[in-house]
């Protein structure tokens, strides 16, 4: 939501996913180059790999489209 | 409680640097918030309604958001990996009729009496009598029950993360409180959008993998009859009668009791929800809101239930009752999300995970103290202590009772923490008001005959009576099938009957003592009532943009998705 010159909340959204999406797939690439002794269920689809880049890529759609602007 | 016990011992999964990253990103990211919205936090209606100037999606997102405590989410994953696809009625049946009735039918009422709260709404229709009994009793219910969703969270990450409990209830409420003081329910309702995104960012996966591991829904559907039974699996077909299903209940018990009385008294009536629509632009928006609500409350079986019963399908070990647990060694119903996140999310994806239970637990944290804030101080603060103060004395006043607020929500936590059984009874307490109250304000909106008599007797009659059935089955459960008019009836259908039965007594009540008083004038009726109401048309709006429509495409893809799962 926008009021006069406030931040939107959709921009702290994308703050949010950018981040943790970045954190996770950085994540998901280290554990690729050193495989954890335990890996998880399901550990060959690098889930961390995909889920964090998309939600970078969904946070980042969202911060570009609601970057505060003054009015 | 036994859970407590459980706490003692080890916890499911171990945080590694990032997933404290993610967590510690988190907490300064709605710290963030509260202080940046402060300064758009200047009057009451700033304070206690977010400028009334939220639009749809967000008031209905918040709407949604404040229900969905972590408690929920890892309750009914407990109660589908127990009960099966059963739980599903909660989300549906359970809410998403409620949920539609509350904007196309109820909010116009709300929206423009300009009520600040449901007990206000009492006093413009009933009189100051209803406004104090609605007000006194979930002011404090709802203090009450954030302590002990705060005592659970903290009991939560205890087992899951090993964590204290003290530092667990302190961080939380101490976060809560600051952003709620400074930013009000602006505040709380950005943060419960942003908690919104990160539940289902967090919580998404663990049905995605599981649906891989477990071949897809129908290997799925294959698992849940070989590990549970083929009553698993359907939403209706075994509701003939109380003793073919797992949950002991009856269609008659989930369709007038859970889906026609609980669930419009929870959605309807509970301040803690309604109070996000109430922060709505305009008429339009304010009805739009809970539309999109249950259009998105559709899907959380996706999130929760889906999680329990691919539990149920897929985890090597079999869960059992709490007290079974401990016993035993095992892991309890009630750690099933959490032993699904530890099963598919490595580091980062865990600390997403847990920060979304957090998240969960904070925005319910949060829908509560704001409820209580209003509440208190305009139905109790300012129309029987204070009256008439400035604008500014009750915005100090709000943020005052907001830190009062999670403060008595921190003493009943460790009040609960030495007197566990006092969970079961401020649980029950709650429930006792819901129904009755839904009587009254249905009736309120609806019949321009009830009087103030009327609404006071009725709402005291049926919150009466309802406590009076609690009790009586508490001293002997035999009296349960009575209530439910069954031998077969289990604890389940104690809940559905009850409601069911105290909110007649309410309606019959209501009815007899107003026919038996003098009416409100009429003009004294208008923008309260049905019938002396002038309600906005839409025949200028184009389809898409009309609240009725959009209802009338959720109530199909509802019908639709019953069917389905018949």
């Amino acid at each position: 939501m926008h009021t006069e010159s406030s931040i939107s909340i959709w921009f702290f959204i994308g703050i949010s996913l950018l981040v943790n999406g970045l954190l996770i797939f950085a994540a998901g690439l280290y554990e690729i180059e050193h495989p954890p002794a335990h890996p998880v269920v399901l550990f060959a689809l690098h889930a961390p790999v995909w889920w964090g880049a998309l939600l970078a890529a969904a946070g980042a759609m969202y911060c570009l489209r609601t970057w505060p602007r003054k009015s | 409680m036994i859970l407590f016990a459980a706490a003692q011992t080890q916890h499911l999964v171990r945080l590694s640097t990032v997933d404290v990253v993610i967590v510690v990103f988190y907490f300064a990211l709605v710290l963030a918030i509260g202080f940046y919205l402060k300064r758009w936090t200047h009057t009451g209606e700033d304070y206690f309604l977010a400028g009334r100037e939220m639009t749809a999606w967000i008031a209905g997102l918040s709407f949604l958001s404040a229900n969905l405590g972590a408690l929920e989410l890892m309750g009914w994953a407990a109660a589908s990996y127990q009960y099966g696809i059963l739980a599903t009625h909660w989300y549906w049946i359970g809410a998403i009729p409620a949920m539609l009735f509350l904007g196309i039918v109820m909010m116009p009422f709300y929206y423009i009496s300009k009520t600040h709260s449901v007990p206000g709404y009492l006093k413009l229709r009933f009189g100051e009598s209803s406004r104090a009994l609605a007000a006194v009793s979930f002011a404090l219910m709802t203090v009450l029950m954030s302590g002990i969703n705060m005592y659970s969270m903290a009991l939560v990450m205890k087992v899951v993360l090993g964590w204290d409990i003290h530092f667990s209830i302190w961080v939380s409420s101490i976060t809560v409180a600051i952003y709620v003081a400074l930013g009000g329910l602006r505040s709380a309702i950005f943060n419960e959008v942003l908690q919104f995104i990160l539940i289902w960012a967090g919580a998404l996966l663990i049905p995605i993998l599981g649906l891989v591991e477990a071949g897809g829904w129908s290997g799925l559907k294959a698992r849940l009859v070989q590990n549970g039974s083929a009553e698993y699996i359907h939403l209706w077909r075994n509701l003939g009668s109380f003793s073919t299903n797992p949950m002991g209940i009856h269609w008659t018990g989930i369709v007038f009791g859970l889906g026609m009385i609980i669930s419009f008294g929870y959605w309807t009536t509970d301040f803690l929800v309604v109070q996000r629509i109430l922060s709505a632009k305009d008429l339009r928006a304010a009805k739009m809101a809970p539309i999109i609500g249950a259009a998105f409350k559709m899907f959380v079986p996706f999130i929760v239930i889906l999680p329990g019963l691919l539990g149920l399908a897929v985890l090597p070990m079999k869960l059992t009752g709490e007290a079974a647990a401990v016993a035993t060694g095992g892991h309890s119903y009630n750690e099933v999300l959490p032993l699904m996140l530890a099963r598919y999310c490595g580091p980062g994806l865990l600390g997403l995970g847990i920060t979304a239970l957090m998240a969960g637990f904070m925005s319910g944290m949060a829908g509560n103290v704001t409820a209580f804030a209003t509440v208190w101080t305009y139905d109790i603060y300012g129309a029987l202590i204070r009256k008439s103060q400035t604008d500014q004395h009750y915005v100090r006043m709000g943020r005052w009772s907001t830190v009062l607020g999670v403060l008595i929500s921190v003493g009943t936590a460790y009040l609960v923490m030495q007197f566990l059984s006092i969970m079961d009874y401020v649980q029950a307490l709650f429930s006792f008001f819901i129904a009755p109250l839904f009587g009254t304000v249905i009736l309120g909106m609806l019949w321009k005959r009830a009087t103030a008599a009327g609404g006071f007797w009725g709402l005291f009659a049926g919150t009466a009576s309802s406590i009076g059935m609690w009790a009586w089955v508490k001293v002997d459960p035999a009296a349960l099938s009575y209530i439910a008019l069954s031998n077969h009836a289990k604890d389940m259908a104690e809940n559905m009957y009850r409601a069911m039965w105290s909110w007649i007594i309410c309606v019959i009540v209501t009815v007899i003592v107003s026919l038996a008083t003098p009416p409100k004038p009429e003009t004294e009726l208008k923008g309260l009532v049905y019938g002396v109401t002038e309600i906005p048309r839409e025949e200028h709006v184009s389809l898409l943009h009309r609240p009725a429509f959009w209802a009338v495409v959720v109530s199909v893809v509802l019908v639709i998705f019953n069917l389905l799962l018949w």
